[in-house]
């Protein structure tokens, strides 16, 4: 199992790698130059080679990438075109409410369609099987900032049970777990959740419906097991699909909030790139991407890895 | 797989003109079954009629609204539903909602439907390849895609289209470079598993080329599946797409689009709800048929992805 984890663990580094070349190149995407932004109208071809020099920007590409990367690993992402801030500055408290949100949703998605997706399964092709199917087509095509507006309209405008902006009252920075604050979680945590929720609703219905078809279950029910028993051995074995899928879905989720967070006013890193697009702050953007990407790479290692350890049959080599 | 279309013969005549009866022989093709399990699924036939209407509906747009989208009325910003002249209301700027939602379609559409097409061309041909060569070019291609697949869908969307700028075309080519990884990855099992099959292997003995292998064999039984696989990115596409313009990336206004309409409405839901939320109604509306259209398409052409 060590040596499996060790093997994983490289096989993600060239991929990691690879994320930084696409995060770095995303600057050079652009129309223009990455320096019309700082640069001031009036300034001088001695002063654009000045600040080129000052930048970096007039050594080859190769040695620019070495050299990004180098003060990415130390935690230095550059300075926000916006503010003059370093971009960390404002993306570490962005990355712990995204994460914030993120948990509270992903737990909250996980638990409903897992059980929905059981009951489907379970009752495959009956009445509770087409509710759950309904549902979870609804949930996968459903655009989720629109889903998040309707429910601002329904809980917010007509019934004004729920607040609909911020992470919590007033202008505390920090978050704390008390009601107070869960009010304000409760409409975002669904809007980010509702796709996942789908997606992952159908693979829990179809992984149930096609273990129970195995002969093994046939074993257990005529060993005199209870159904209760059996179940849990079903789920048991659809345990390691619905990791994998749900591995997926926790970046899918992140890559949801920014729209999701934009209109909760949630301050976290989708509103933060949010802004950086609006001000073309490329920086920020660059620094954003890499740090979600990276979280997303370090899930899917994490996930594999739990997924071995659940069924050793799957291993990857 | 594909069948040969035999037609059903249901009796055989012998020489001496004795007919002898074969009622059970019938052989149906594989696309009449195909129909035949369409005709007992109304969920799909009613989701493929919806598109087709919505997608008419944008293709005629300047014969079926019934005002200018680009009318701006001041008397009458943020109507309800039903103020005499404007039946779906009137948005913040007091233009008619219904002649906006109808043109709306046409770019929500096109960013949903293009960017599948040419990744479906683009992804397809390196997954083919990919599979079929096997080896070190498929390390290759596979491994690059890995990258790509590192990215959740709509964050390598945004990141690409924010660092590009706004606009259509930009639009367009984030959401190409976001479904080309998934379309690859598909393409490139279902020829991997293909490639491994029998009458692949009896072709090349009887000293079939590769690109007749290809062209005969391989296309033949992967278009189908990884078509299917890409009906259903339309709908994702039409949901980033709209998500894009959400968020300024889009196109830019005036322009009637469900995702912009969407989100400068936004500010006006304290006034009249109902009206806001319209716009998402229909994004909804199309990506839900495309998704069902999808399923019943798989599960009636009998794929397995």
């Amino acid at each position: 199992m060590f040596r499996y984890i060790i093997q994983r663990i490289i096989y993600s580094i060239p991929i990691a790698l690879g994320v930084t070349v696409i995060v770095f190149s995303l600057v050079y995407l652009g129309p223009g130059d990455p320096l019309d932004a700082v640069l001031p109208d009036d300034a001088t071809a001695a002063d654009v080679q000045e600040i080129k020099e000052l930048y970096g920007f007039d050594k080859p590409l190769p040695v620019q990438y070495a050299i990004w990367l180098g003060r990415a690993v130390t935690g230095d992402l550059g300075t926000s075109i916006g503010t003059g801030q370093p971009v960390t500055d404002g993306l570490k408290r962005a990355v712990v409410n995204t994460l914030i949100l993120a948990f509270f949703a992903s737990i909250f998605g996980f638990t409903i369609a897992s059980v929905l997706g059981i009951v489907a399964g379970y009752h495959h092709g009956r009445w509770a099987d087409k509710v759950v199917s309904t549902l979870a087509i609804t949930g996968v095509s459903v655009p989720n900032y629109w889903l998040a507006i309707v429910l601002i309209i329904i809980f917010s405008v007509e019934l004004n049970w729920l607040p609909s902006l911020g992470m919590g009252p007033g202008e505390s920075a920090a978050w704390t777990l008390d009601w107070a604050h869960m009010r304000h979680m409760i409409l975002p945590m669904i809007g980010v959740s509702i796709i996942s929720m789908g997606i992952i609703a159908r693979s829990m219905r179809a992984a149930v419906a096609e273990i129970l078809n195995q002969e093994f279950v046939q074993t257990l029910r005529s060993k005199g097991l209870m159904e209760r028993q059996v179940l849990r051995h079903v789920v048991k074995n659809a345990a390691p699909t619905v990791m994998a899928v749900t591995g997926l879905q926790i970046g899918n989720l992140m890559g949801g909030s920014i729209l999701i967070e934009t209109i909760f006013a949630w301050p976290g890193t989708g509103f933060l790139l949010n802004e950086a697009i609006f001000r073309r702050d490329l920086p920020v953007l660059q620094g954003t991407i890499l740090v979600l990407a990276m979280f997303f790479v370090t899930v899917n290692l994490i996930v594999d890895v739990m997924q071995t350890s659940v069924d050793p049959r799957i291993r990857r080599d | 797989m594909n069948t040969s279309s035999e037609t059903a013969r249901s009796t055989i005549s012998l020489p001496d003109g004795v007919e002898i009866p074969t009622g059970a022989l019938e052989v149906r093709s594989y696309w009449q079954n195909v129909f035949q399990r369409l005709r007992r699924d109304p969920v799909t036939v009613t989701c493929l009629v919806i598109v087709l209407l919505i997608i008419l509906m944008a293709i005629f747009a300047p014969y079926l609204a019934p005002a200018d989208p680009y009318k701006a009325s001041m008397l009458k910003r943020l109507a309800a539903i039903g103020t005499a002249g404007y039946p779906l209301g009137a948005d913040e700027l007091g233009r008619d909602m219904l002649s906006r939602l109808i043109y709306g379609g046409r770019i929500s559409l096109l960013m949903g439907i293009i960017p599948v097409f040419v990744a479906l061309f683009v992804g397809g041909t390196m997954g083919v390849i990919a599979g079929f060569v096997g080896g070190r070019t498929n390390m290759l291609i596979m491994r690059l895609m890995d990258v790509f697949y590192a990215f959740p869908s709509i964050m390598l969307a945004i990141a690409i289209s924010g660092a590009l700028g706004a606009g259509i075309g930009n639009g367009l080519l984030a959401l190409t470079l976001v479904f080309i990884p998934p379309i690859t990855r598909i393409a490139e099992s279902v020829t991997t598993q293909v490639r491994s099959f029998d009458f692949v292997e009896a072709a090349r003995a009887s000293g079939a080329g590769s690109w007749t292998i290809i062209r005969v064999h391989v296309l033949s039984n992967v278009l189908g599946p990884v078509f299917i696989y890409a009906t259903s990115l339309v709908s994702v596409g039409i949901i980033i797409a709209s998500g894009l313009s959400f968020l300024g990336l889009g196109v830019s206004p005036p322009a009637a689009d469900w995702g912009l309409m969407l989100s400068t409405l936004r500010q006006s839901i304290y006034v009249n709800p109902m009206v806001c939320a319209l716009p998402g109604v229909m994004i909804f509306i199309t990506s839900l048929c495309f998704n069902l259209m999808s399923d019943g398409l798989r599960s009636a052409m009998d794929v397995r992805l």
